[in-house]
């Protein structure tokens, strides 16, 4: 239900009518000029994969009226239909960075997902007291990681990973990811947790459950679409994260960024392949954008507003 | 119930005599997980150093004592503080995560910006005390970096100004507002690497970008998007811009969808046309939730870093370098670790004063205003 259907329709005034219209094709040109914004670079690297040298030098825009499309950079990746099958060097390698990138993100964000409910159960449901430090302190403690620019961790842990022989392991990038999405899981968190009724708590304890066993079997459940929430944010900012892997990793545990980051560097690219290699980069997220907007824009707005 | 005296002391005792066990058992796990901690990190610190041969052949071992270690006090608290242990142990995971991957590496890259380091030499790390810091203070390019920072944080501003913008639209009395949010949500999902090509070096490109055709045919003759210093760092920052205002924007239409509506009417029975009432009622009332996402936003600008990496390099000259990127390449390029991280722990500083800075101020303001 949106607020725009619950406001009343106002009976226009014949002078304002023409105002009215006026107003109403600005804000339209508005929207559909920022649509523009926002889908044209998309377009423009979905188009691009399908075009050859000609086409990209000759600026064509729309497929099947202005260029014949082609599976021109999927099989320079081995993933058109007529390589799909067939041994392909491209895509060995873009798949083994794919799992890479799903391994890590997936893995930090459910690790996170983890360490940060249970932290923020109990900082919305009990009262702790740390040396000088109350609950306040504690939750802006882990807020504060959020400042820390990665620059400032990403050389103390090239010494300590290569001294703890995690250098190059999609665990440690899981640990450094896991720790840069914490924060805000904690943050989203402890929103859905203060907003369970502590009553439901109770209830629980004079059933005889204890802590954990209320904490488990009762509020948990009910957590759930914080949780998916969280889950996704966090999963978007490790799927995108480049710094860290850039430094980390080397060989065996690339991940996706850092593959079209070398790409890119090299000179005399195909176009097409780059733009086949960004679109399968991007694609994942943009089908989560398109279907799970609604998990995203709750987990972002929390604590929005207050 | 009906119990007889001696028998409910007796009980009393029992109970007592079981906790006061549990607790001596708490303890001495404790002991036991703490002294092999301390164990394992003492014969790698000795190995290591060379004073004795046993030893693993990393520092792994002393990774997994840590782990055992948490758990012993994670048990510890449960036999020691009953109820209130079980409650600790909500917390407990998470701030010794922290503590490991956050305190320690920064208290550790404080040493590390104690010396002089190159990984290219053959000589290793020697002792240089404040060295790094003066050193910074005579490179220009630091704070070249620095000052395109304060740009690139002035230009939240603008990114501000659209968000709340669109904001303001999505949240006008529109059809098909769901496709529109979508859609103006979906660059806010993809990679700042994968932006770095598709907008940076394909769509900007000088020769055959649809962007620069599109410049020529506006009558700009020469589009080069990255040349000029200006230029250049306008063309980043759009691109940045083109990424994060998405995240602004939902903040702000949520904002504006939790404001109460007889404000607005209110507003509108005075008199008030719309630029009015905005001004005088829309963003004064919106200022806490500006105020919360502007912060949110500026501490994730200082981290600027990937797009500056992939599409200039911090070039033409610098002009576009961010802090983020230019400690990168003094790691990259020259393989300095000592300095580079000398560099960053000053730049951690900054960022601490400036933040803690305008979290006081803001809190100021907003308490003036409402």
């Amino acid at each position: 239900m949106t607020i725009a259907a619950l406001i009343p329709n106002r009976k226009p005034q014949a002078a304002s009518r023409a105002k009215r219209i006026v107003g109403r094709t600005l804000i339209y040109a508005a929207l559909i000029f920022w649509a523009f914004v926002c889908l044209s670079p998309i377009y423009w690297t979905v188009t691009t994969s399908f075009k050859s040298a000609v086409d990209v030098t000759q600026g064509h825009l729309i497929p099947w009226l202005d260029f014949q499309p082609d599976w021109k950079g999927w099989r320079s990746l081995g993933l058109s239909p007529d390589t799909i099958f067939g041994t392909s060097n491209p895509r060995e390698e873009f798949l083994s960075r794919f799992g890479n990138s799903i391994f890590t993100s997936v893995g930090a964000s459910l690790l996170a997902l983890v360490l940060g409910s249970l932290a923020a159960y109990g900082l919305s449901r009990f009262r702790y007291k740390f040396a000088w430090m109350r609950n306040d302190d504690i939750l802006f403690f882990f807020m504060s990681q959020l400042i820390l620019p990665p620059v400032v961790l990403a050389l103390p842990f090239l010494v300590l990973y290569k001294a703890l022989a995690l250098l190059d392991t999609r665990f440690g990038l899981i640990l450094l990811y896991t720790l840069t999405v914490l924060p805000i899981v904690i943050w989203i968190m402890r929103d859905q947790f203060n907003a369970i009724p502590v009553e439901l708590d109770e209830a629980a304890f004079v059933d005889g459950l204890s802590v954990w066993g209320a904490f488990l079997r009762i509020i948990l459940p009910l957590a759930v679409p914080g949780m998916v929430a969280a889950f996704i944010l966090s999963l978007v900012l490790c799927w995108n994260e480049y710094f860290f892997a850039a430094l980390l990793t080397s060989t065996d545990a690339k991940t996706l960024p850092v593959m079209v980051a070398s790409q890119t560097g090299s000179q005399g690219i195909n176009w097409w392949s780059m733009a086949a290699l960004s679109t399968a980069a991007i694609a994942p997220l943009v089908i989560a954008g398109i279907f799970l907007e609604r998990y995203i824009v709750s987990g972002l707005t929390t604590g929005a507003g207050k | 119930m009906h119990q007889s005296l001696p028998a409910a002391v007796n009980r009393q005792q029992m109970l007592a005599s079981r906790r006061m066990r549990q607790a001596s058992l708490g303890r001495a796990l404790f002991l036991i997980a703490s002294a092999l901690f301390a164990l394992v990190l003492l014969v790698q610190v000795l190995h290591a150093s060379g004073a004795i041969a046993a030893g693993f052949s990393d520092w792994r071992p002393v990774l997994y004592a840590y782990l055992v270690w948490g758990i012993a006090l994670g048990i510890r608290q449960v036999l020691l503080r009953g109820e209130r242990g079980l409650r600790a142990l909500f917390l407990l995971p998470a701030v010794l995560f922290t503590v490991a991957v956050v305190i320690f590496p920064t208290v550790f890259g404080f040493y590390i910006a104690s010396l002089d380091w190159n990984l290219s030499s053959l000589e290793g790390p020697r002792f240089y005390g404040l060295g790094n810091l003066i050193g910074l203070f005579h490179d220009t390019y630091y704070w070249n970096a620095l000052r395109n920072m304060v740009f690139y944080t002035l230009a939240v501003s603008g990114e501000y100004a659209i968000a709340f913008g669109l904001a303001l639209l999505l949240n006008a009395d529109i059809s098909g507002r769901k496709f529109f949010r979508v859609v103006f949500l979906l660059p806010m999902m993809l990679s700042p690497v994968a932006v770095s090509w598709m907008i940076g070096k394909s769509l900007l490109e000088y020769r055959f970008g649809p962007a620069a055709t599109l410049a020529r045919a506006l009558g700009w003759d020469n589009p080069a998007f990255f040349a000029s210093p200006w230029i250049a760092r306008f063309s980043i920052e759009a691109m940045d811009a083109w990424v994060s205002i998405p995240f602004i924007m939902i903040i702000l239409l949520a904002g504006l969808q939790a404001m109460p509506k007889e404000v607005l009417e209110a507003a509108k029975v005075d008199g008030a046309n719309g630029w009015q009432s905005f001004w005088h009622v829309t963003f004064p009332l919106m200022l806490p939730v500006s105020i919360t996402v502007l912060i949110i936003r500026i501490i994730f600008k200082l981290k600027l870093a990937d797009i500056v990496i992939n599409v200039t390099a911090g070039g033409p000259g610098g002009a576009t370098d961010t802090m983020s990127s230019f400690i990168y390449r003094v790691y990259r390029d020259r393989s300095n670790v000592g300095y580079g991280t000398g560099l960053a722990m000053f730049y951690l500083l900054i960022i601490i004063v400036l933040l803690s800075l305008l979290l006081r101020l803001s809190h100021r303001w907003t308490q003036k205003v409402t």
